[in-house]
């Protein structure tokens, strides 16, 4: 499962992620990084048993965690099952079923917002 | 045997009429055999969805009081062309917004209309005897319009490319976006379900003929421009009521780096009259064969790099140089099916007749290139062939010598063998100046990665190079990367002539 994890100014510099690896020995992957001067944002991938476990020490270091459920949003009215977002996409988010309907595997979704751009309806958006 | 569009119309009246899709049809065919699927299918549905740039509508606004003749005229800030009579236009739908550039475009304004959504017309005058007026503003509904025609000049084509990138970098293109390093591909068309597929040799899709289009049943025009039936390309020149058009059909799209477009959905039912279309109309995405080609080729002349057909593009994946590489498409299978399905539900109700061309098109026609009288100018015409280079061993003192001395701000730096190897600015060694690391010769501060451009490039492609890059300067080189001349920024600006000033 994959969480948002979002640290602020004085804690950008503490290794937050890794503190958790070694206290809970869950081992998390990490999917994606922007660390900027006054905040952190990471997206982390953790076994789906450990996720309550990895939150509770996570938020306990002073980060806020949240569960990444929706990471792309999907207009279904905008959309007309093109595809243009299928083969841009690095982690196989989107394919299309018999019926040739877009379908989405929201959890592989590492947030790089590529759809987004090739989406000729503008009927994807990432979380920012 | 063969069957006559009388007898075909006859049994749709009486609702007997037999309706298949170009989907169903490669099956019933290797079933019944040709004979009996003539004696079985009358009609033959099939659909398409996609990208259509060549998409518009003629609008008539009706005469405002004091009337004016409208020689400029935008809606919703998208300019719609007005050399026409007084009170008409034509929306195209690749026309971009003057306010919001490609975000909204001439598709937004048709899908605006169809949607039911108030649309702004603003037009300008110089004022006439008879047309007094010079400005008008108001706001309608595409109900409010005598008129609205869509008059598309080229739709649906037959078949279309692939399209991939083997450059380096992201490329935006009107196929999508393709990743560098032929990270992905892209096509466009329905395959087997699309209309010209399944009558290659425009046997029975001529003018006159009854289609569907964007949701509702309008007519093949004629050939479109730009048909190209000789080598595979025929596309049609469509028309139909936009008042009765539907947004389900009809819907505007922006191209990332590209530009507006509008997704127009077309379907012809094609009617089963004698063998020859039972043959044609059995086609399989197996037997749809296209080029993939490399779009980041900046020229007519794209190379082919792989030759697939329709079924291994909709796989998902294709091979190429022996690698896996993805594919997807930029139109929707999805849309045609339903496309197809409507047809067959018209026909089936009684609601749509069929009718043979009343003029067939030329199935020899074939596409020329554009003749030019004037030959883009090439990068040899403007460079500047007095080059002034460094070595890479030689001290920065040097370069900065050279740099001053030879009042240019780019520097090319040569290997031993004199190849270009990097480049140096006034920057860089300012920068180096102002190091605390120890820096003593050229090469410790050059810039290794150099874009560079070649003496026979068009000055066109080598001004968007500057741009992308957002410097000022390209070293010319020949194959043996010797540099023979220096392009900058200052020698295109002499040109003009990359784009008419407006």
């Amino acid at each position: 499962m994959k969480l948002q994890v979002s640290f602020s100014r004085k804690k950008v510099s503490e290794p937050i992620i890794a503190r958790v690896v070694r206290d809970t020995g869950v081992l998390i992957n990490v999917e994606r990084a922007r660390i900027e001067p006054s905040e952190g944002k990471v997206l982390i991938d953790v076994p789906d048993e450990s996720v309550k476990l990895v939150c509770e020490k996570m938020r306990a270091l002073g980060a806020t965690v949240e569960v990444l459920e929706h990471a792309v949003m999907h207009d279904e009215e905008e959309c007309v099952d093109c595809g243009a977002c299928i083969s841009v996409c690095p982690q196989e988010v989107f394919s299309f079923d018999e019926e040739w309907a877009l379908t989405l595997d929201q959890g592989r979704c590492v947030l790089c917002g590529r759809c987004v751009q090739a989406c000729p309806h503008g009927a994807l958006t990432v979380e920012k | 045997m063969e069957k006559s569009i009388e007898e075909i119309n006859t049994r749709i009246r009486d609702g007997n009429a037999r309706v298949v899709s170009a989907e169903e049809m490669p099956d019933i065919v290797a079933e019944l055999g040709e004979e009996e699927a003539l004696r079985e299918v009358d009609v033959v549905t099939t659909g398409t969805f996609g990208a259509m740039c060549s998409t518009g509508a003629f609008l008539n606004f009706g005469h405002a009081d004091p009337p004016i003749r409208m020689e400029r005229v935008w809606l919703n800030d998208v300019e719609a062309y007005s050399g026409l009579a007084a009170v008409d236009a034509y929306m195209g739908a690749a026309s971009e917004s003057t306010t919001q550039g490609n975000a909204y475009g001439g598709a937004h304004v048709i899908e605006d209309f169809v949607s039911g959504r108030p649309v702004e017309v603003r037009a300008i005058s110089k004022g006439t005897d008879c047309y007094p007026r010079r400005t008008v503003t108001t706001t309608l509904l595409l109900e409010d319009l005598n008129d609205a025609v869509m008059v598309n000049p080229r739709n649906s084509f037959q078949c279309y490319d692939a399209a991939t990138n083997m450059t380096e970098r992201v490329i935006h293109t009107y196929m999508g976006m393709l990743l560098p390093h032929t990270g992905n591909v892209s096509f466009s068309g329905a395959g087997a379900l699309s209309p010209l597929a399944n009558d290659p040799a425009y046997r029975v899709i001529g003018s006159g003929v009854p289609i569907f289009l964007g949701g509702t049943q309008g007519m093949v025009v004629g050939q479109g421009t730009q048909s190209s039936p000789a080598t595979g390309f025929a596309n049609l020149m469509t028309t139909g009521n936009l008042k009765e058009m539907s947004p389900e059909f009809l819907r505007a799209a922006t191209f990332t780096g590209y530009g507006v477009t509008m997704y127009v959905g077309v379907g012809v039912p094609i009617p089963v009259v004698d063998l020859d279309v039972v043959r044609s109309t059995a086609v399989r995405d197996e037997e749809i064969m296209t080029n993939i080609v490399d779009y980041g080729t900046p020229h007519r002349e794209r190379p082919a790099i792989a030759r697939v057909s329709y079924a291994d593009l909709k796989s998902g994946k294709v091979e190429i140089d022996g690698e896996e590489v993805r594919t997807s498409s930029l139109s929707s299978y999805r849309k045609a099916r339903e496309i197809a399905e409507t047809i067959r539900t018209w026909v089936e109700a009684g609601s749509m007749e069929l009718s043979l061309p009343t003029r067939r098109f030329n199935a020899a026609k074939r596409t020329r290139p554009m003749r030019e009288t004037k030959v883009v100018p090439r990068v040899r015409e403007i460079m500047d062939t007095k080059v002034v280079a460094v070595a890479e061993d030689e001290p920065i003192r040097t370069a900065a010598a050279k740099l001053l001395k030879g009042e240019t701000n780019h520097l090319p730096v040569l290997n031993g063998e004199g190849q270009l190897v990097g480049i140096v600015t006034t920057y860089d060694v300012t920068k180096a100046v102002g190091s605390t690391r120890e820096l003593t010769v050229v090469r410790d501060i050059m810039t290794r990665k150099v874009v560079r451009t070649t003496p026979e490039e068009a000055v066109d492609v080598a001004a968007q190079k500057l741009e992308r890059h957002n410097i000022s300067a390209l070293p010319v080189v020949d194959p043996a990367h010797r540099v023979i001349g220096m392009l900058s920024a200052i020698d295109l600006g002499k040109l003009l002539g990359g784009r008419w000033q407006l």
